[in-house]
């Protein structure tokens, strides 16, 4: 029978399958965090069990970290105490940890692809809901709660029942000054919140295939974002070309006898998918959100939109409140609005390409007076490569702070916050309430708009800038 | 896990929809290495205005938490269900939930209760106007039943099983240590390692 990409990954990996309850699933790669670990390590110390493997588990340290420092200690004690927790808990059981300071750490979701250790057709999870990021290799990946985790340290597999899936096509070919990121920030406005909701979609058309395995982790990191429980593109040449070469890829005899088993995970030409969507990428432009979700977004090109235009009932409410949170009114142009801070990084948009693309606009350029620009690696390792080519010293000629690799602005768990009132825009993935500190205000956007709204201080698209920019924050 | 066969209480409605997972627990409580002690924290920065619902007098003690479409969207976050928990939360019904927080949920006692947005809607003022209005959350019937509501929710017969039971979900999958091991055999062999320590 005909079947789509993740149903064959789904059946390569039941280890039982029976009438009437859920398939117990073998877990090929366990990623773990200081964050949602703990009380799992606590649950098997409890009951006397082991990690059953080890081997399969890999863990750092990103949430709690300080990007200001390599090394500890941390000074907040409670963050402090959490990171200490989970090199314990490692040490105990057995687990490869990369702490701060080590070469190899970094955020989970970009170390992962850079090790090598995110594979075509594996089963990948981790406490985190970016999980979905790793299906951009064509790897079934998604986010459990702490629960889970401990039942996948204890058994490594999850029972779990078979989800619908979904195929959302970008046809055309993305326009020049578009990214991932506005796509996927587009497809969200399109579909919802919650259009994604127990479903593993996969990625396909044109649009997907021309972009970077780079640029495909930004789409798929998102696609929880829209609630699929996992996103997933259908490895090719691009995937391999990331691959070959890295540390925990196969090599030699076992290259070629993955790359025969990755060559069958497409989906078939007449399987059937529960659900479709198609999107247009030719009409796709620099996209920003303006409320307090991922799907409340709108070109960078229109205005605040009226939420009495919206129809009565939970849209329009939702829409009231975060304008009155974000302190927006309608109709203003998004490009009227000014920033006091911009945030660069994540596991949305932390990696090579992304530091790439923003120091060409920051060349020469200037951080606009009064806005703080955080560029922040998403890993050690990019920030090596990235002082390397010297676009450190770009950002800091640009008058924006260069940092350690961790997950920083996104989420609030460590000193990179925004203060109440304050209102950035951010590279990150999730623009809730609170989410970078509380009280701030957050627009969701591309590293090229990020880097074009440091320069001129309010949204802005790169093609806003004009060679006199270069001159205007001198 | 304690069992859940059915529950009867009174409920507070959140007439909001996308209740996030950063709402219902900030992240700076995500700090804690416990699993416990998260109820302070429930809905922290909302609970700052006198006026958020949770904190009127008359819901002190509800036990089901109804609110609008997609709730628990946002991170995998379990500690967003020990927060509902911990506070004395058993249920929460919706129209839609995210589906980690869902899963989360069924693991930790608290039973998301899916029913469509007019019933939702029927609720929310049932209790809105008489907060001494008691809902029962039958799992053993799948039903809910309050005033004149009576209206049936799906949940698959193992889940339900499993949560009338209170099983834990490792043992159960213990039980098929067999079937894992034989899995592992066939796996290939080029598949990716850690590095030992």
């Amino acid at each position: 029978m005909a079947r789509t990409l993740a149903e064959k990954v789904w059946d390569d990996h039941v280890v039982r399958r029976a009438e009437g309850e859920p398939d117990l699933l073998y877990i090929d790669l366990h990623l773990v965090h200081e964050v949602t670990s703990p009380q799992a390590f606590d649950g098997l110390r409890l009951a006397g069990r082991p990690v059953r493997r080890a081997d399969l588990t890999l863990a750092t340290e990103d949430h709690n970290v300080p990007t200001d420092l390599v090394q500890g200690p941390i000074a907040d004690p409670v963050s402090r105490v959490q990171v200490e927790t989970l090199r314990k808990n490692c040490a105990e059981f057995g687990v490869r940890l990369y702490p701060m300071g080590d070469a190899s750490q970094g955020i989970v979701h970009v170390i992962g692809p850079q090790l090598g250790i995110t594979q075509p057709g594996m089963t990948i999870v981790c406490g985190d809901s970016h999980t979905s990021t790793h299906g951009a290799f064509g790897a079934l990946a998604f986010g459990i709660g702490t629960s889970e985790v401990e039942h996948v340290l204890a058994t490594q597999t999850l029972p779990l029942p078979r989800p619908k899936t979904m195929s959302v096509t970008v046809e055309g070919s993305l326009p020049e000054a578009t990214t991932a990121k506005d796509l996927v920030l587009a497809l969200i406005a399109q579909v919802g919140t919650g259009g994604g909701q127990g479903y593993v979609v996969e990625y396909r058309g044109d649009a997907i295939r021309g972009l970077s395995m780079e640029g495909r982790m930004t789409v798929c990191n998102m696609s929880i974002e829209w609630g699929a429980r996992a996103g997933m593109i259908a490895p090719d040449q691009t995937t391999y070309d990331y691959l070959q070469g890295r540390d925990h890829a196969p090599s030699g005899a076992d290259w070629d006898a993955a790359v025969a088993a990755w060559d069958a995970l497409v989906s078939d030409q007449d399987a059937v998918f529960d659900k479709e969507v198609v999107l247009d990428a030719t009409a796709i432009t620099p996209f920003v959100t303006w409320g307090t979700n991922p799907a409340q977004g709108c070109a960078l090109a229109d205005v605040v939109p009226d939420p009495q235009a919206l129809p009565e009932g939970n849209a329009r409410d939702a829409a009231e409140r975060a304008l009155g949170y974000m302190g927006l009114t309608a109709g203003t142009p998004l490009r009227n609005i000014a920033v006091d801070t911009v945030f660069l990084g994540s596991c949305t948009n932390g990696r090579m390409e992304d530091l790439r693309a923003a120091a060409t606009i920051l060349r020469g350029r200037r951080v606009a007076p009064g806005v703080r620009m955080l560029v922040v690696p998403g890993s050690m390792v990019v920030k090596l490569e990235a002082e390397r080519e010297g676009l450190d010293a770009v950002f800091t000629a640009a008058g924006a702070e260069w940092r350690s690799a961790g997950c920083s602005m996104c989420l609030g768990m460590n000193p990179d916050t925004l203060k109440p009132g304050e209102r950035s825009a951010s590279t990150s993935n999730r623009n809730f309430e609170g989410r970078q500190g509380r009280g701030g205000r957050t627009h969701l956007v591309s590293p090229q708009v990020a880097a074009a709204t440091a320069v001129i201080g309010r949204l802005a698209a790169p093609s806003d800038l004009t060679n006199d920019s270069a001159e205007s924050g001198q | 896990m304690d069992p859940f066969v059915s529950h009867t209480g009174t409920a507070v409605g959140l007439r909001r929809s996308d209740v996030d997972t950063d709402q219902i627990i900030p992240s700076d409580w995500l700090k804690r290495v416990e699993r416990t002690g998260f109820g302070a924290g429930l809905f922290s920065e909302w609970r700052e205005d006198p006026s958020f619902v949770l904190n009127a007098p008359e819901h002190r003690g509800a036990s089901i938490l109804v609110a609008g479409e997609n709730f628990g969207t946002g991170s995998s976050r379990e500690h967003a269900v020990w927060a509902l928990t911990d506070y004395g939360f058993k249920a929460v019904i919706s129209p839609r939930f995210a589906d980690i927080f869902r899963g989360n949920s069924l693991k930790g006692g608290l039973l998301p209760v899916e029913l469509p947005a007019d019933v939702v809607a029927t609720l929310m003022d049932l209790v809105e106007n008489d907060p001494e209005a008691l809902i029962t959350v039958d799992l053993e019937a799948r039903e809910v039943r309050a005033g004149t509501v009576v209206e049936s929710f799906e949940l698959d017969d193992f889940t339900r099983w499993r949560l009338m039971e209170g099983l834990d979900d490792i043992g159960l999958t213990l039980r098929h240590g067999d079937d894992i091991a034989f899995y592992e055999e066939k796996r290939p062999r080029w598949k990716p390692a850690a590095r030992a320590l």
